[in-house]
């Protein structure tokens, strides 16, 4: 195709010319109004929907004041903790960065739970934005790295036994794990060289890919389209001009909209960054306060507060509740071939797994350290499935029966119960909730196929629900 | 109704989950933040009794000035001879030495507020009662025990202030009806200098003085915070009828 340059009449304004050239030749106007500008959205959005934009903004801020950190961070273990001091105290607005990126860590996971747990509510992983959840959750998993490598570097007590404790996990692995460990810390124990890889991938290698994820997270939801509170698919309904008669433009509606919801996000923000940056100890521990050392294994190590929900899962998988998990896999597997809607074939080859998986349980095979290694990745990663497990037939908690309402709040209580009591160290008490809650927590997915098609749903209503301002 | 009501139980009981742990009871220390004079007093504390063994590296004797020092007032009274005013409070015993004398290197104490905070108190409080917990002890290699960490390998450097004390242990019926041993107070076997009223306000600076090293720009942190959440909540204000402006439009 031939180039053709766009024509202005003289008078135009330097700033549209200069516009014009760039359309011409990289398309500009296009991707703005495609991905924000006249991208169409559900007019409905409420409360629940900041998070997404909320999650694009801290993560700019954590680039940011990370490229910072590091014009001044030395990532070697005698002078990491040091480093971090001076940043502190000696360059110039060192401390303000420094805040600011250790409460933007915990920030970002605030926001990506309730973030996901919007998607939750409303079915937003359904048919056909499985994808858009699927980026989502290797996002996830991707910030749960971040995350993990970024908290060795301050080179605290917590930073070096959090890193030593999670990196052994992987020896639990059958066969490989011992030299998988070796090969992850590039030394027997946690140290330098560990320190210095870390650094690279926290830095470097985890931002570039979440960066080219978060952009297949918006293409493939731009290419679909946003859903909203009702569930309901409003390019269904079409006005005169094309548009869907229940969507605006982002642009300018939601550019104010959420221009409000990240002033609101940046004042609770900056009121930690300056009146609690610690807060509580939950956001910079008390512990990492002391430098990394070796020799001195700390009474209670446990996970920042973000990881500790999985943690609590790999806690309770006890010797004693092994045989709980044997019976829980063999009653799964009954009610399956019960209640399940699948080929004898596949039931026969589940049946195979679940009892190699049930000798594998039994005290001489595999011992209770491995298990509960396979129960904190499964935990995780059974969330990546729900676009298959949810059989509901509305998208919206609100048109679905009540009492599935219950089950949501009691899952997430599990869930908060379960973060909380990785906090605090195991006692037969805690280990008894815990075990509860990770049966709960399992059962909740599991169960999913069937207790999600169960009751009376109500009618989904054809048009969105607005309320105009 | 029934089920909220049994959620609602559930969770007046997840509380107990919390239940801390046993441990000494920590006193709460004063606060000096906004009292110069008594960091001053604790900045003299510390240089003449704890920097001997204790090294605090990050902190630089000029950051004094932030209490109101000139630097020839740090050079003339809280500098060693050896030191320049522009470097880093280093102590000269070495690590090997220092393991040698004492079985463990003293920490540095740059930050150790900060560290020693915690379900039973705050840092400050920590180091409070900690200084306030020596107690003579002729089974340990220095002499001296403490309440808030036993065994410790650390003498009693402010023995001069406070004085010698040992510990009063009395019986006492646990539930089971056994008869145990536990802490009854003090007992002064000689005074100090100080009298235990000016001793405690003592180190109520010096540890007030740690509070201010672990963290030189919290003052400056909270002052500005109070601007900052000012303009922002002004900020969201405006965004808020700036939206509400445009969303009258939405049909």
């Amino acid at each position: 195709m031939a180039f053709h340059e766009t024509k202005f009449p003289a008078d135009a304004p330097v700033a549209v010319k200069a516009v014009g050239w760039i359309d011409d030749r990289f398309p500009l106007s296009k991707l703005w109004n495609d991905q924000w500008g006249k991208y169409y959205a559900p007019k409905n959005f409420n409360f629940w929907y900041i998070f997404g934009s909320l999650a694009m903004l801290v993560l700019v801020l954590q680039i940011v004041t990370g490229i910072f950190l590091t014009m001044h961070y030395k990532p070697d273990a005698t002078l990491a903790f040091g480093s971090v001091e001076y940043i502190m105290r000696e360059v110039p607005w060192g401390w303000l960065v420094r805040y600011m990126h250790s409460t933007g860590a915990s920030s970002f996971f605030i926001i990506v739970y309730l973030h996901m747990t919007r998607g939750l509510l409303y079915g937003s992983y359904r048919k056909p934005r499985e994808l858009i959840w699927l980026f989502g959750f290797a996002i996830f998993l991707c910030l749960m790295a971040e995350a993990f490598f970024g908290y060795l570097l301050p080179w605290g007590q917590m930073s070096y036994w959090g890193a030593q404790v999670i990196v052994n996990l992987f020896g639990a692995i059958p066969f490989i794990g011992p030299d998988l460990s070796l090969w992850i810390r590039g030394d027997y124990v946690v140290s330098d060289a560990t320190l210095n890889r870390f650094f690279a991938f926290h830095v470097i290698a985890i931002p570039l890919v979440l960066l080219g994820l978060v952009a297949a997270h918006l293409i493939a939801l731009h290419e679909i389209g946003s859903s909203n509170p009702d569930g309901i698919e409003v390019k269904e309904n079409l006005g005169p001009d094309g548009h869907p008669v229940d969507s605006i433009p982002s642009h300018p509606y939601y550019t104010v909209h959420d221009l409000f919801g990240v002033s609101v996000f940046l004042v609770l923000f900056s009121a930690v960054v300056f009146f609690a940056p610690e807060m509580g100890g939950y956001f910079l521990e008390y512990n990492n306060f002391l430098p990394g050392d070796s020799l001195k294994t700390p009474l209670h190590i446990a996970p920042t507060w973000y990881f500790t929900a999985f943690y609590s899962v790999l806690r309770a998988t006890t010797a004693d509740f092994m045989w709980v998990l044997m019976g829980a896999v063999a009653a799964y597997v009954a009610f399956l071939w019960i209640k399940a809607r699948i080929s004898t074939i596949t039931k026969i080859a589940i049946s195979v797994i679940a009892l190699l998986a049930i000798i594998g349980m039994l005290p001489s095979v595999l011992d209770a350290k491995f298990w509960g290694v396979v129960l904190f990745g499964s935990s995780v990663v059974i969330i990546a499935f729900l676009p298959w497990l949810d059989h509901s037939k509305v998208k919206s908690i609100r048109y679905r029966p009540t009492w599935h309402k219950y089950l949501y709040i009691l899952f997430g209580l599990a869930f908060v119960s379960l973060g909380y009591l990785g906090t605090l160290p195991p006692s037969a008490v805690r280990t008894m909730v815990s075990q509860i809650c990770t049966l709960f927590y399992f059962g909740f997915f599991l169960l999913m196929p069937w207790w999600s098609a169960a009751g009376t749903f109500k009618t989904v209503p054809s048009r969105v629900v607005f309320h105009p301002h | 109704m029934n089920l909220a009501k049994k959620l609602l139980t559930i969770l007046a009981l997840l509380p107990a989950l919390a239940l801390a742990e046993e441990g000494f009871q920590l006193d709460h220390a004063p606060d000096r933040s906004n009292d110069t004079a008594a960091l001053q007093h604790g900045a003299k504390l510390f240089v003449n009794y704890c920097l001997n063994c204790h090294a605090a590296a990050s902190m630089r004797y000029n950051r004094l000035r932030d209490l109101g020092l000139s630097e020839d007032q740090i050079k003339a009274n809280l500098l060693f001879t050896s030191d320049k005013v522009g470097g880093m409070m280093t102590v000269a015993m070495a690590p090997k030495d220092a393991k040698a004398w004492f079985g463990v290197v003293p920490p540095d104490l740059s930050v150790i507020v900060r560290a020693k905070s915690g379900e039973a108190g705050t840092g400050r409080d920590y180091l409070y009662t900690y200084l306030r917990s020596f107690y003579k002890d002729d089974t340990r290699p220095t002499g001296w025990n403490n309440m808030v960490l036993h065994n410790v390998a650390m003498p009693h450097v402010l023995w001069e202030l406070q004085g010698i004390r040992t510990i009063r242990m009395a019986d006492v019926k646990d539930e089971e009806g056994h008869v145990e041993k536990a802490f009854a107070g003090y007992d002064t076997v000689k005074p100090g200098t100080l009298t235990p009223l000016e001793y405690d306000n003592a180190i109520g600076d010096l540890v007030g003085y740690m509070e201010w090293m672990a963290e030189p720009a919290a003052a400056t942190r909270k002052r500005l915070g109070v601007w900052v959440l000012l303009f922002l909540t002004g900020f969201a204000l405006l965004a808020w009828r700036l939206n509400a402006s445009f969303w009258k439009e939405v049909k």
